[in-house]
Order: structure tokens, then sequence, then C-alpha cells
């Protein structure tokens, strides 16, 4: 018997210390508008990270707030905002008005940009596509180019490959290895986590290697790509995580109220991000009621798979 | 404007529903006219049924149980690419003559506003056999030329498609807006083919930035039932999506 390998637990705080340095390109939102890393993006914003790439297909708010903080110079996404009401206005405010400093803006569409994570992820320089031809979007990003194809005459757009410095990946469940169970929709995440050099995988729960290895169909990242695992439970409000919470959509509301303004969204970001020192503090902010509202009403419990033999 | 949407969903068809009123849409037509309508999400999710509840962003909760599939982007996107996706619908800030859609860039009192982008709109629009749009209808939104192609329709008009390459049965089939219903022609400009209970053409024409044409047999949009009503008021309770 070999020793088992270390733990790769860290603390938030340690995981983006040690994984996301300022410049790096990094990928959140992968799961679309379930399991977004707000904690993670907000221990970001903390710890004053600049010059960040932000590499996500709709981002949801969180890329507004961290835009809004300056933690930003690039976003290469397909849609910016908050699903709720549409607009986000700290990503307007960067566009149109430099405030508080001036970003690029890399538009893709959602097929293109989960191709450029899948030729990422396949180790290959592009991937071929119909989509986009036509469209804007291709004559303002030079990752998306058309070529004619090779085996017929017909042209596409070859989606260069993109490789982030860092994937954050939200789960359900991991073991100390990284080993990750996550299921519900899952937007571009095996791919862009596969695509990435690193892996920052943040669970709700924490399991032993056999409750992983009971379900390994279930296991979508495979504990040797991750570079770090953070125990994290509700790092994900107010997006939901499938099993475990629903969606807070009055916080959604609220966010896109209070960032109208400059000065409102500053205090927003004081008391939800910059004020509280940990998700656990940001938690308690939040309020014990708002918590039992958003929990799982009613379980579902997949049917038992079996794997005797 | 969801009564006539759900309408373009057929019965057994592949649906791509988009966000907001298509989600709404896509669950009045399988609970009436076309209850084997599969529908496809592009967070990955594939549902025989709606939602048992109203649901803000297609990955609340309530639209992953009971899927039949819970996959990734690239798998659902790929059926859309393969020609497999009978339908898809699309909102946007703006829509032109030849039905092509700008969801990046928009204008508000003279400046120019940054809107949140394509999202899967420009892969549905280039994809799908039929794109239908769903929009409010005034003069901003209804211009000659869009200023950006966020997502292509009929480009400058007949034959463009096929000339960038686009797939031959793949585009904008419908706009359906808040006053009408247009379609489209042989040479790929849209005309008004319907309008709505209590709307009268010269209105539809004067919100409308070019000049549109009018079908000879100009219809009426069939009134929503009922049925369809109390559908669209359980699935949006509070209005939130079906303002006007």
């Amino acid at each position: 018997m070999t020793a088992s390998p270390q733990s790769k637990l860290l603390s938030m705080s340690e995981a983006i210390t040690e994984h996301v340095p300022s410049g790096s390109t990094v990928l959140m939102g992968a799961e679309l508008e379930q399991m977004i890393p707000f904690s993670a993006g907000h221990e970001i914003i903390r710890q004053g990270r600049r010059d960040l790439t932000l590499v996500g297909p709709i981002s949801d708010m969180l890329f507004d707030q961290m835009i809004g903080a300056g933690c930003a110079s690039r976003v290469m996404a397909a849609w910016v905002g908050n699903a709720s009401s549409g607009v986000g206005y700290c990503f307007r405010r960067a566009v149109e008005r430099s405030i508080p400093h001036a970003i690029e803006t890399v538009d893709y569409t959602n097929f293109t940009l989960a191709m450029a994570l899948h030729a990422g992820a396949m180790g290959v320089p592009f991937m071929p596509t119909y989509a986009a031809l036509g469209s804007d979007i291709i004559k303002r990003n030079g990752n998306l180019r058309e070529f004619a194809s090779p085996v017929n005459e017909e042209r596409l757009i070859a989606v260069r490959a993109l490789r982030p410095d860092v994937a954050i990946v939200p789960v359900q469940r991991a073991d100390a290895q990284g080993n990750s169970h996550l299921w519900g929709n899952l937007g571009v995440a095996i791919d862009g986590a596969r695509a990435s050099r690193k892996i920052i995988v943040v669970a709700e729960e924490m399991v032993a290697l056999e409750v992983i290895a009971s379900d390994p169909n279930r296991t979508l990242i495979p504990g040797f790509l991750v570079s770090a695992v953070v125990h994290e439970p509700w790092g994900s409000h107010p997006s939901p995580v499938q099993g475990y919470y629903g969606r807070d959509h009055v916080f959604f509301s609220v966010y896109h109220e209070e960032s109208r303004k400059q000065e409102d969204y500053e205090r927003w970001l004081e008391r939800w991000v910059l004020k509280v020192s940990s998700r656990t503090e940001y938690m308690k902010q939040l309020g014990e009621s708002r918590m039992a509202s958003l929990k799982v009403r009613e379980h579902a419990y997949t049917a038992a798979a079996d794997f005797g033999f | 404007m969801v009564a006539a949407a759900a309408r373009e969903i057929h019965d057994g068809e592949i649906v791509f529903v988009g966000m907001r009123l298509p989600m709404i849409a896509f669950a009045l037509a399988k609970r009436t006219h076309a209850p084997r309508a599969t529908g496809l999400f592009e967070n990955g999710i594939i549902r025989d049924t709606p939602a048992s509840e109203g649901i803000f962003t297609m990955g609340d909760p309530a639209n992953l149980r009971n899927a039949t599939f819970c996959g990734d982007m690239i798998s659902v996107m790929s059926f859309l690419q393969q020609g497999k996706v009978n339908v898809g619908f699309l909102g946007a800030a703006e829509v032109d003559r030849f039905g092509n859609l700008n969801t990046t860039w928009g204008e508000r009192n003279g400046q120019t506003v940054r809107l949140p982008g394509s999202g899967g709109a420009c892969d549905i629009a280039c994809l799908a056999q039929r794109t239908v749009v769903i929009l409010v209808h005034d003069p901003q939104r209804l211009v000659p030329l869009v200023r950006h192609i966020t997502s292509p329709g009929n480009g400058t008009g007949d034959g463009w498609r096929r000339a960038q390459g686009l797939p031959a049965r793949s585009g904008p089939s419908a706009v359906i807006t808040t006053m009408g219903v247009l379609r489209f022609g042989d040479d790929g400009e849209a005309f008004l083919d319907s309008v709505h209970p209590g709307v009268r053409v010269e209105d539809v024409l004067s919100n409308t930035r070019w000049s549109l044409r009018v079908a000879d047999n100009l219809k009426l949009t069939p009134v929503p039932s009922e049925g369809e009503l109390a559908v669209i008021r359980e699935m949006d309770p509070d209005h939130f999506w079906t303002k006007t």
C-alpha cells in the first residue's frame, strides 16, 4: 500500500492567494446560472487582484461585481449582465465611461466560447463551426476566423483554443484530492476545467473517496487535475446549487437596483464583500431565515445505479 | 404575444428555448397544442415537460428537476449545429427589415449603450431551422438596419445567408411583437402577416422605422383562449415577464 496522497484542502483565502495572481486568465461561471463561484470572486476582490482576464459564457452578475471593483482588464464572454434584469451597470460604466477603468471586451457566442474551451481541453489549436458566420461578432474577435474547409467547399469559423490559467468550479461534493461529483446542467464546466492549467474546486460538501468511487460516472473532474479544494458551504449564493439551495432572486434584483449608480454600488460592495472576511460571515449577514427560505423544500434523490458484479 | 409565440411550436418539434418569455411560451405550447414537443436549453438541459413552477432563469432548480437530460452546452449546441432543432426563440434590442438582431450595442438619449451581448442568440440564429423573435414593438427597436449584427437574419436579402456559409435550412421565420406578427418573403424581407386584436395597421406602420410591407391577406392574430391565459398566469403569477 502506498501512503494516501496529501490533501489539497485550502481555505478560500489560501486558494486565491496561491493560485489566482494578478494578470491571470480566470474561468468562472462555467455552469451558467447554476453554481456561480461568488465566494471565490468576492475573495479575489478582497485580495485586490488586478488585470485579470475573466472568461465565462454568461457570467451573470459576478463579472459585473468584479469589473466594478477594478479586478478585470479584459472580459471574454458571450453575455455580461444580470440574468434577472438584463443589464450589468458596472460592465456598462467600464465599457462606456472607463469607470473604474477601461476594459477590453472580447465578444463570443455561447457555442463559440464552449468550442474554444473544448479545443483547449482536447489540446488542438481550434474547432470548426458554422455558428457566428455572417455576424459582426467575428469582425471584432480575432479568435474567430473564417476559413475554407480542407475537406469540402464550405466556409467555417475556426474558433481558437482557449486555455485559462485557472478554472474556479463549484461542485456539490468532492474528496480531499479533488475528485468531484457534480450534477445538474453542466454548461462549459467540464471542458472549461480540463482546458485550464489549474483547477480550484469549491465544494458544498466534503466526502470520502469511497463515496466518489461508489458512483464514478458522476465524477466529472478527476482529482489529478485539481490544484486546490475549498470546502465552502453556500459558496455559490445567490446562484443555486441543485440539491443544496435555490436561487435567491431577490438578491439579484436588489443588486440590480443598488448597482445602478456608482456610489450605491460602492456601498453594496462595502457591505457584502469588503466588510465581510469570509463566506461564513457573509451568510451570517444574510441571516438564518433567508437561508432557511432558500434550502431544498423537497428532496428528489436519483434512482440508485448498481455497480455490482 | 406569449400565446402567439407558443403557436410557433408545432407538436413533436425540437425547440431551443431561450430565456424569459420563450420559457413561458414553451410551457404553454406543451400544455396545450404541442404536448410532444421537446425543449433544449443551452445550459445543457433537455426536457419533455415544462418546469413544475415559474422560473426566472433556465438554471433555476425547478428546470433541472425531472429533466430528461442534464449535460453540457456543447452537446445541446451540437444538436443545433446538426440541424436537429426545428425552432429557436430569441429576444432583441433591435430587429431590422431583414430580421437581423442586435443585442450588443444600443442607444439611449443619444448615448451609446453597451448591452449584454449574444449569449446563445447568435448560435440559434445561425443554426436553428426556424428562428422566432419576440420583442416590444416601438420605433427604437424596429429599425431599417441594425447597428450591429449580433445574430444574423437574412443579412441584406435573398441569398445572403447561403453566401455567408450558413446552413441551407435555417433563418428567421417570425417576429412577434406587442402589435402583430411579421413574417419573411422569398426576398428575405419582413412583411406584416397579422395584427393583434385592437391594433390598427397604421399604428404598426408608424411604430416601424422602415416602410413595412403588409400582406395582401392580412390576418388578425387569434385571441388567447381562457385555457391559454390560465397557463400563462400560472407560469408567471406576478407578471414578472408578461407585463406587456
